[in-house]
């Protein structure tokens, strides 16, 4: 079961650049959430800061009070706890290239120390199952280097690899940006089936996609949050002027 | 090249007409890609030779050695000492053992050194200072003379023991390896792209663990070829082995005995004014160079294994 997110002033730094600003939001659980705005807006940041991936970078801060449930992610966990239950899609699918499909999906258990076979079996059955992918390599599972894979396959991959952790909550960095299009759309079905069990965070450049998976939408811009509302309100109703012109394509 | 109608240009006062912006069927362009044609030619020419080029010294040597050294290879070369002065026969049993004894001491003590240096150059050691102290260090390690590092090793480890030693030798060429494996380590984890770490990371994979299962295996090809080039320069050093591992002219097993080794032993044998041992010391060249390609053709395949179908 998915679990909400509340998010309280804020900020993240890069070196001196000030990427995110006082941002406050509160992410529902076993909902999607999409986040939109012009590149560099710190969309990426933001989802970075949720499981701490935004500190392994030497040069990157972050202050503020982000609460998983009743958890604050930065007072009271480890960063290795906090992302074994915040999974994370990058934006390129980055499959392990050494490793077999099946390795890479048993990839999050097995580096963490988990040897129980027949526990791993089911475990990499059930999330390429949930990913849309087991019909299409159950055959090659540990005779085919993940990185064989098509890229859109690859993508379902590393989705497999971060629902094989059993996370509450899955983020997604532009996770269909690199892809063609029947491989994205296979990829908003998945989101949408996964969004009765995990919250959903996702990055997208793509307002159509935000429409179609999400049911809240935030805006950024310039590193702030300019606005955060029901997505059917944010595409048809903005209140605010910076959200409109970015929705219609006046700029951006 | 002659002009076909095809290539023939097209009318003038036809300006008008949407054109691509360079017109391939000008005179110009025919010209031009003649000239391509002549120069991508030239260019894989080149590449050939330069490939000839670096090919033909190491088969010339080997040729040269077989030629030299094969007929006086018998089974008594690999299984018998060095015999007497005067005395027909004999073998380089005890120096192909002794250099196995060293290369295998040399390899378990700077092949783990090296590659640790490098994961905290690539990994740990990002912009600072003794990561700079380090690289710069093994730079400079890099460029000691051979026959500097004997002398080292002598004063630290022979002059205290009181003995030459085949451990002593050991640390003298493990010494020698560790710059080269560093290096190559620390470049082959820049190779990694930063993306897997961090799906990695993602997972809740601690740092530790990340850069053992993920950034080392990755890059682990490339890291055991410097070990294997490491591995290789030292084995036909001669001079570190002069005032460490001295040799012997029995057999010797102890790590803490004076040890023969193949590359002194050719040393010996090729300076001396007896034919036989001449023969003796161009078969040893040959063996010692054959010994090298087989161990490194063996890691090759060993470490070739289990590569997956599609793997980069």
């Amino acid at each position: 079961m998915g679990v909400g997110i509340d998010v309280e002033h804020l900020n993240a730094w890069y070196g001196t650049t000030h990427t995110l600003q006082d941002i406050n939001v509160n992410l529902p659980a076993n909902h999607a959430t999409a986040l939109i705005g012009p590149s560099g807006c710190g969309k990426s940041t933001f989802v970075r800061c949720l499981n701490r991936m935004h500190e392994t970078n030497p040069i990157a801060r972050a202050t503020g009070v982000v609460k998983m449930g009743d958890l604050d992610i930065y007072k009271d966990a480890e960063p290795v706890e906090i992302r074994r239950r915040i999974g994370m899609v990058f934006q390129r699918p980055n499959p392990f290239p050494t490793m077999s499909i099946y390795d890479n999906v048993a990839s999050g258990l097995k580096l963490n120390g988990f040897r129980n076979k027949a526990v791993l079996d089911e475990t990499v059955e059930r999330s390429l199952k949930a990913a849309a992918l087991w019909e299409e390599v159950k055959d090659d599972l540990k005779k085919k280097s993940g990185a064989s894979l098509s890229g859109g396959q690859q993508q379902r991959m590393c989705i497999a690899r971060a629902l094989a952790v059993d996370p509450e909550v899955l983020l997604m960095d532009e996770p269909a940006s690199a892809l063609d299009p029947v491989s994205t759309s296979k990829i908003e079905d998945l989101i949408f089936q996964l969004k009765s069990q995990y919250t959903i965070v996702i990055v997208t450049h793509n307002m159509q996609q935000a429409a179609r998976v999400a049911e809240n939408t935030g805006f950024f811009l310039n590193g702030k949050m300019v606005e955060f509302d029901a997505t059917h309100k944010i595409f048809t109703n903005p209140k605010d002027k910076r959200t409109e012109d970015y929705i219609t394509g006046r700029f951006g | 090249m002659s002009a076909s109608p095809a290539h023939t240009l097209p009318p003038e006062g036809d300006s008008g007409r949407l054109r691509p912006p360079t017109d391939f069927r000008s005179k110009r362009m025919r010209l031009n890609s003649a000239r391509r044609y002549a120069v991508n030619h030239l260019v894989t020419g080149l590449a050939l030779l330069s490939m000839v080029l670096v090919i033909a010294p190491l088969v010339a040597i080997l040729v040269y050695l077989i030629y030299k050294g094969a007929s006086s290879l018998n089974l008594a070369f690999f299984t018998h000492v060095p015999a007497p002065v005067g005395e027909p026969g004999g073998g380089m049993a005890n120096a192909i053992l002794g250099s196995g004894i060293v290369l295998a001491l040399a390899s378990l003590m700077g092949i783990p050194v090296g590659i640790a240096a490098g994961v905290y150059l690539a990994e740990f050691g990002r912009g600072k200072m003794l990561a700079m102290a380090v690289r710069f260090t093994a730079d400079v390690l890099n460029g000691v003379p051979s026959i500097v590092m004997g002398i080292a090793i002598y004063s630290l480890i022979v002059m205290q023991q009181k003995h030459f030693s085949a451990f002593a030798g050991g640390v003298a060429l493990a010494i020698m390896m560790v710059p080269t494996i560093t290096r190559t380590t620390e470049e082959m984890l820049a190779t990694v792209p930063h993306a897997i770490r961090e799906a990695a990371l993602g997972l809740g994979v601690p740092k530790w663990r990340t850069v053992l299962s993920v950034s080392l295996k990755t890059a682990s090809p490339g890291i055991i070829t410097g070990c294997m080039l490491a591995f290789a320069r030292v084995a036909g050093e001669t001079a570190p082995l002069l005032f460490t591992a001295f040799g012997n002219q029995f057999w010797s097993y102890r790590l803490t005995e004076p040890i023969a080794a193949l590359p002194l032993q050719i040393y010996v044998y090729a300076i001396s004014p007896y034919d036989e041992w001449h023969r003796l010391a161009w078969a040893g060249s040959l063996v010692l160079i054959v010994m090298i390609m087989v161990a490194v053709t063996l890691v090759r395949i060993y470490a070739g294994r289990g590569v997956l179908k599609g793997a980069s």
